[in-house]
């Protein structure tokens, strides 16, 4: 009995001697809201506690003297601040700062819509591309279900806010892509040559973009390639226009990787079953091999090669506008050479840089002619009929470089800066009544320099300047492009952006009159957005001017001008409906420009008032199929038919209406049998899709005859498209090495 | 009678290095006890951050981070707010990786971890994130496996993921139950390592097994 008594009271002195002091308080944020979670403790010791919903907090320590309470809570700063404990009670309350972190911080957002496969929520990605049912797989075309850009669909590019698809341009791993579209055709509106596979990510910017672009007056969109593959994988497609076969290849300690491809597409087949309104007489045919490499060169470091080389041709023949006994033949043979080499790395831990450089050279060969109805070559002399004979070889090659430094300072606060620099060679050859041979070259440099500044986890700032500078032009342009980002708590944020944009005229108008200026375009915009894992909702409003647009009449000169306003909501919803993703894009633009041979300011026809898309996307399970179905809906474009007075030596507008509304439901149907199949190494993918299901009628603008007494209406080649193809994947299931080199 | 109990006493004031590890094996003792109890009540964050002072004091043991992880990486599966997930589970991996780090080696219970956190990321977004993450978190139960054939918790992850996977991915209630009968086996013949070495997993098994009928 003695002995428990004897041990109790050395307790009671053992307590004594370290005697507790109960702590205890309340964990908060900057705003005075409780957080829950936080870790409060003592360092080098187990005591502590975790803040309740409250955010309050107690716990006793045995601890003595001065030491140092840390205070721990994700998504907060650590606190840390020495305390004196002497065994009274402790009443410590504290104040947490936010960390700085991508997840949670404001973004800047005005006119862009970023894509990627990061952890950050995303809006479109390849797969999104890939199964957007109107796409086909083309970039461009599911771009175009986003608000912003119109459906045109007789002219390749991206209409973005009343801007036409020259004033938009297209990067790839930070450097300008020349053509990144197939070769024009007229009236028919061509893919972009590249596989969104390839992409990782992709920026979408219907205007305000950031300072490290240039040279676009409406947007940019802006595609980043893939980094290291997830394995080693030989591909093989086959569908209703053509044969494709790849392999990639990826080492065991996934450092190094590279592949190539090849694929032939050849529309005759689907031609012979599917008629067209043009007569084919040089049916479409593609060859594009590409080829790429990724090395990991340190840690942190990284090179990218891709490259394509395409080879094309199509000769199609449409009625003669002028005359019925005649008709038009049109052809092109066109070699596309692209490559782009960058490499990232980190110096130290706040620097990065950025090196990108890229090289493509463009041959179209086209050929037109007059024919008449036995398809035999026509010579008339006089106009109109002299022009319509004519050959060009148009030949354009484009060389660049471009490096970016970026000096990081704490949470996400950041310093880019850098310069690029374009030598382009364009070589222009074209027949007709007359030999023309031009050749114009363009040294272009732009230095550029961008800061993100984090005022607070709530309120962002980009602030970024450009200074370019064209040898064709001979002349340079220094830019402004500012935004501002703000978060109202779990609201939203709300972001505003202004910039000024300089684009060169086009080399066909360069090569008349190399005297002309930078076209400049002001935007303004206001946005705001809501973003969680499941749900986005967008909102913005836009003004745009436009100034020293390049007017053809009475000579080429820089006094066009014009404006665009523009409200436009985006909602995308992958929540409310189980399995089924699917999102409302919404565009009002009001625009009118005086350009080219306009004879003053007008509504231009690629521009319809009211634009919207909605895109359904379903999983079904059981069946292992997604079912995507996309619907988008225009309001008649206005056409015109202009006319050259001679007696006022002014066009003038003779005739002008609106086309019909624009309808088009698609569909498409993916069925994956092999999904989730264990250690299943072939995945195939079959897929069948069916644009403008209901046959609705499309029709896109007027054509005039010379002397303004016919039109023809402007309309796609069919008014249905249909695809079905089935893509194998055979990977190299290499899990079982990683094992045994991790082991 | 009298000396010994003062010699005892005197020991009890006296003990530093005992009373140091002494003091380490019953705070984690305690702390372990109340994992069994915190599906129920939401006591995860509150364990791992006592797990986390734990390992932050005692510097050189990773069984504290490694639970650390384990109760932030169920924290992480348990939130409803999926927009908060991706944050906790990088917190887990942070742990683990201090854990892996002390550890010297990977080991089977620290793959089990990791396969969980890819778990959680995957869960924030299935469909897109399936590629990606639910690799992984296959990778890392194929290399518990392979690490330590008689660990039962990889075996039982397993059949959970099969479990939650739809029929015509190859999953369901039928395929996951040999699979759950497994590990109920092996939980039967483990023997933990040490004295704080894990031990969880027999009763979901159990819950998981019921489910299966």
């Amino acid at each position: 009995m003695r002995f428990i008594f004897l041990v109790v009271v050395c307790l009671g002195c053992l307590a004594a001697a370290n005697a507790q002091t109960q702590v205890s308080g309340q964990v908060t944020d900057k705003a005075g809201k409780p957080v829950r979670g936080a870790s409060v403790g003592i360092k080098d010791s187990y005591d502590g506690a975790t803040s309740d919903s409250t955010g309050h907090y107690r716990f006793t320590t045995e601890e003595k003297g001065m030491q140092q309470v840390i205070v721990s809570c994700i998504g907060y700063q650590l606190w840390e601040r020495p305390v004196a404990f002497g065994g009274s009670a402790l009443v410590l309350d504290i104040r947490l700062k936010e960390q700085a972190s991508e997840l949670k911080a404001v973004v800047v957002t005005a006119g862009s819509f970023e894509a990627s496969d990061s952890k950050r929520t995303t809006v479109l990605n390849s797969i999104d591309v890939a199964t957007t049912a109107s796409a086909n797989a083309d970039i461009t075309a599911a771009i175009r279900t986003l608000p912003g850009a119109q459906q045109v669909g007789e002219k390749e590019g991206l209409f973005i806010r009343g801007g036409s698809g020259e004033e938009a341009k297209v990067f790839i791993d930070g450097t300008l892509v020349n053509n990144y579209f197939y070769s024009a055709v007229p009236d028919i509106s061509q893919r972009g040559r590249f596989s969104p596979f390839i992409f990782k990510g992709t920026v979408f910017s219907s205007g305000g973009y950031s300072a490290l672009y240039g040279q676009a007056l409406s947007g940019a969109l802006i595609l980043e390639t893939i980094d290291m593959p997830e394995r080693s994988e030989a591909s093989l497609g086959v569908s209703s226009v053509g044969l494709s076969g790849g392999y990639q290849y990826l080492n065991n300690k996934k450092t190094f990787s590279g592949g190539a491809s090849y694929a032939y597409t050849n529309l005759l087949p689907y031609f012979a079953l599917v008629k067209q309104r043009v007569d084919y007489f040089k049916v479409p045919a593609y060859h594009g091999a590409d080829a790429n490499f990724r090395w990991k060169t340190s840690k942190t470091g990284l090179l990218k090669f891709y490259g394509t080389f395409q080879a094309n041709q199509l000769g199609l023949r449409t009625a003669d506008i002028d005359s019925a006994a005649l008709k038009n033949a049109f052809s092109l043979n066109n070699y596309n050479l692209y490559g782009n080499l960058s490499w990232r790395e980190k110096l130290g831990d706040n620097w990065r840089i950025y090196i990108g450089s890229s090289f493509s050279t463009n041959r179209d060969d086209i050929q037109n002619q007059l024919q008449n109805h036995q398809n035999e070559k026509q010579e008339i002399a006089g106009l109109p009929w002299n022009i319509k004979t004519f050959n060009a070889l148009v030949k354009g090659s484009l060389a660049q470089a471009k490096a970016v430094l970026e000096r990081k300072f704490g949470g996400l606060t950041a310093l880019r800066f850098g310069g690029e620099y374009q030598y382009f060679h364009d070589d222009l050859s074209y027949y007709d009544t007359l030999a023309r041979h031009n050749i114009i070259n363009d040294h272009f440099k732009a230095a550029f320099a961008e800061a993100d500044i984090y005022v607070t986890n709530n309120l962002a700032a980009k602030v970024g300047t450009r200074v370019e500078h064209s040898s064709l032009l001979d002349k340079a342009n220094l830019v402004p492009r500012l935004s501002l980002a703000y978060r109202l708590g779990n609201l939203g944020q709300a972001s505003l952006a202004y910039g000024i944009f300089y684009q060169k005229p086009e080399k066909t108008q360069l090569v008349i009159d190399p005297g002309l200026s930078y076209t400049r375009a002001s935007h303004y915009i206001a946005n705001f957005q809501k973003v969680t894992a499941t749900r986005t909702l967008r909102i913005e409003a836009f003004y745009k001017k436009y100034e020293d647009l390049v007017k053809t009449y009475p000579v080429l000169n820089n006094n066009g001008y014009g404006y665009a306003k523009g409200a436009e909501l985006f909602w995308r919803d992958k929540k409310t409906v189980k399995n089924v993703d699917y999102w409302i894009s919404y565009s009002f633009l009001d625009t009118k420009r005086d350009y080219l041979n306009y004879p003053y300011s007008l509504t231009p026809n690629f521009a319809a008032k009211h634009t919207a898309s909605l895109v359904v996307k379903r999983f079904f399970t059981d069946w292992k199929t997604q079912i995507n179905a996309s619907y988008s809906f225009a309001t008649g474009r206005p056409y015109y038919g202009f006319r050259y007075d001679a007696g006022t030596a002014k066009y003038e507008v003779f005739d002008q209406g609106d086309t019909p509304p624009y309808n088009n439901l698609s569909l498409s149907i993916n069925y994956l049998p092999n999904i989730g199949k264990q250690n299943s190494k072939t995945f195939v993918v079959w897929v069948l899709s069916v644009n403008n299901v209901l046959n609705q009628r499309q029709l896109y603008n007027y054509n005039y005859s010379y002397n303004g007494m016919i039109r023809q209406p402007v309309r796609p080649p069919a008014n249905q498209f249909f695809f079905i193809g089935c893509f194998f994947s055979f990977g190299v299931d290499r899990s079982q090495d990683i094992i045994n080199s991790n082991l | 009678m009298k000396k010994l109990a003062l010699f005892f006493a005197f020991a009890l004031l006296a003990l530093g290095g005992f009373a140091q590890s002494a003091k380490y094996t019953a705070a984690m003792q305690a702390q372990i006890a109340q994992l069994a109890t915190a599906y129920s009540n939401n006591g995860f964050p509150a364990l791992a951050n006592s797990f986390e002072r734990i390992g932050d004091a005692e510097k050189t043991q990773w069984l504290p981070y490694y639970y650390a992880a384990y109760a932030t990486v169920m924290s992480a599966l348990m939130e409803q707010d999926k927009s908060k997930t991706d944050a906790i589970a990088d917190k887990a991996e942070l742990l683990i990786n201090k854990a892996e780090s002390l550890a010297g080696a990977p080991n089977s219970e620290l793959y089990v971890i990791k396969s969980m956190i890819a778990t959680a990321h995957l869960q924030v977004d299935p469909q897109n994130r399936w590629m990606q993450y639910g690799q992984v978190s296959a990778d890392n139960i194929e290399k518990a496996k392979q690490a330590d054939p008689t660990n039962p918790r990889p075996v039982y992850l397993e059949g959970q993921s099969k479990f939650f996977t739809p029929e015509s991915f190859g999953g369901g209630k039928a395929v996951a139950k040999p699979i759950f009968e497994k590990a109920l086996a092996m939980f039967s013949n483990f023997k933990a390592a040490g004295e704080l070495y894990p031990t969880w997993g027999k009763e979901s098994t159990d819950y998981f097994l019921s489910q299966c009928k």
